[in-house]
């Protein structure tokens, strides 16, 4: 049953992911995007990390999917405003690459080269459930990523306004 | 309990579509989709370990890099609307400003 749930999961989150960087319309990559992160956030369900799942939908597929939307709604573009796209040899080698690193991704996950053991394929280790685990984690061993990522965040916000404004 | 291989594989799956998304188009917006779409193969993998290792180091991992990508989204933005204010394209092709 699992592994039904997880191959529906894994089918539509490939398919929606080749369709965001198919689609010649930004907003129906945006949409595709958004089911991919859907489907990404019910397999970290299936995880065990029901936090970073709720996180992932309203984090992602809410603030920032909705400031992508946002962004291509202000732009107000026009079909001729697309563009060409590369040129079909291009296209080709990119294809050759991508495929080239698929497979090597793939034989590190799966066969391990260089000393890499694969990936086991099933462990017992169980990880604790619910928030506080978490909590208690990032603001003890992992403090100072914390604060250094609230630091950031200001200074995204400043950098939005400041790049976003015509005029200070 | 489906083995954490199948998701590192899909992981990779998706996070190699991100790439083939870059490579590809040329529309900006597009291609920071793609670049979110990388992001977010990163993190399943990260949370498939963090269950494998039976520790929750992964998923603060995770967490941190949710905060980074929204940050990285809104500059991003800001530059892609500053880009389009002052070239009227969305095509990458046309901004070679910097190119000598």
């Amino acid at each position: 049953m699992e592994l039904l749930i997880f191959s529906i999961l894994a089918l539509v989150a490939v398919v929606c992911s080749i369709l965001v960087i198919s689609q010649r319309s930004p907003v129906a990559s945006a949409l595709f995007l958004i089911a991919t992160m859907v489907s990404l956030a019910i397999l970290f369900l299936m995880l065990n990390a029901a936090f970073l799942a709720t996180i992932q939908i309203i984090v992602y597929a809410g603030a920032i999917m909705v400031l992508f939307l946002f962004v291509i709604m202000l732009l107000n573009l026009r079909r001729d405003e697309f563009g060409p796209e590369r040129r079909k040899a291009q296209r080709f080698f990119a294809i050759l690459f991508v495929f080239l690193l698929l497979i090597g991704i793939t034989t590190v996950i799966e066969v391990g080269v260089f000393g890499v053991k694969p990936a086991e394929t099933v462990s017992e280790a169980t990880i604790p459930a619910g928030v506080e685990p978490l909590a208690q984690l990032l603001f003890t061993k992992y403090l100072l990523p914390f604060e250094l990522a609230s630091v950031l965040l200001l200074v995204a916000i400043v950098g939005a306004i400041v790049m976003a404004k015509r005029r200070l | 309990m489906v083995s954490s291989s199948a998701y590192l594989i899909l992981s990779a799956v998706i996070f190699t579509i991100g790439v083939l998304g870059v490579l590809v188009r040329r529309n900006i917006l597009i291609m920071f989709m793609s670049i979110e779409l990388m992001l977010n193969a990163v993190n399943l993998a990260f949370v498939a370990l963090s269950r494998q290792l039976g520790s929750l180091d992964g998923q603060v991992v995770v967490f941190l890099v949710m905060t980074v990508a929204a940050a990285e989204a809104a500059v991003g933005l800001a530059i892609i609307i500053c880009l389009f204010r002052n070239k009227k394209s969305m095509n990458v092709d046309d901004f070679n400003l910097m190119k000598w």
